[in-house]
């Protein structure tokens, strides 16, 4: 697949619709605006593979599975911080849940569900869940770079 | 045998077991078919069901829970799961999720299909 964004871009805004059938084209713009901020190949696939886990949670939870609803996402090239690195940002306009109540679950239950939110969090440095003003919910994830260009979690 | 869905490459059954090859990207999008797929095969109660996953460019935790709920399904009737060939990026997730201790991983179909 060609580059999706050209060089030096910093953000990128898009919307999607609610629809599973977006999952695969999304993985792959996350993917090499990772590798733009500096990840390793290795890292690009565990960070698109978090943003599909909170893209599935959004859709599966936050619409009910409908794929009629609109989803914000934003990817942030980070400078500085830790050696730069990305933030995505997760809008809906869907069903709000407590965040406190959005945990990952025991994995010694060996059951289908519920994996979601502990893949994120294994990948990612950061996760935060808000509600919004006028509905829905905000996931903001951030994964940082160290100094020397290397990611801190192996 | 032909594909029925588009993640579900082969269907190849056998006496020693049935092996099920899929194919592509198993997410929210894709596993359900999988799903459906994999349960109606499962209604055949093959003594070994050997999925194949050389073909499987991307799993998500959708395709972890079809996979482990095919697993309970065989197992109900005392049949086998296996798993075969999963790429690197589909041996992380199972990693990170901690079910590279739970699945029996196999290099090829006819492994897993010799194995006990």
């Amino acid at each position: 697949m060609s580059a999706l964004w050209p060089r030096g871009v910093e953000t990128v805004d898009l919307r999607i619709r609610s629809d599973p059938a977006h999952l695969a084209d999304m993985r792959e713009a996350v993917r090499q605006m990772a590798e733009r901020c500096g990840f390793a190949a290795d890292e690009t696939d565990a960070v698109a593979l978090a943003v599909d886990e909170a893209l599935t949670n959004t859709i599966k939870h936050g619409y009910g599975g409908s794929p009629e609803g609109d989803i914000d996402i934003h990817l942030e090239r980070l400078a500085g911080e830790l050696g730069g690195g990305l933030e995505v940002r997760i809008r809906d306009y869907g069903h709000q849940v407590d965040p406190e109540g959005i945990c990952s679950r025991d994995l010694s239950d060996i059951r289908p569900g519920g994996l979601g939110v502990h893949i994120m969090r294994c990948v990612m440095d950061e996760l935060r869940y808000e509600r919004c003003q006028g509905g829905g919910m905000l996931v903001t994830m951030r994964k940082y770079l160290t100094r020397h260009g290397e990611s801190p979690v192996g | 045998m032909a594909a029925h869905a588009d993640s579900i490459k082969s269907i190849e059954r056998g006496e020693t077991g049935t092996v099920v090859r899929l194919v592509g990207d198993i997410d929210l999008h894709r596993s359900h078919d999988v799903h459906q797929s994999l349960l109606d095969v499962c209604r055949e109660r093959p003594n070994k069901l050997i999925v194949d996953l050389r073909d499987v460019a991307y799993m998500d935790s959708s395709g972890v829970g079809t996979l482990v709920e095919v697993f309970r399904q065989v197992n109900a009737y005392k049949g086998k799961l296996a798993l075969v060939a999963p790429s690197a990026r589909v041996k992380n997730l199972f990693q990170i999720t901690k079910l590279d201790q739970f699945f029996r991983i196999f290099a090829t179909p006819e492994e897993a299909l010799g194995a006990d």
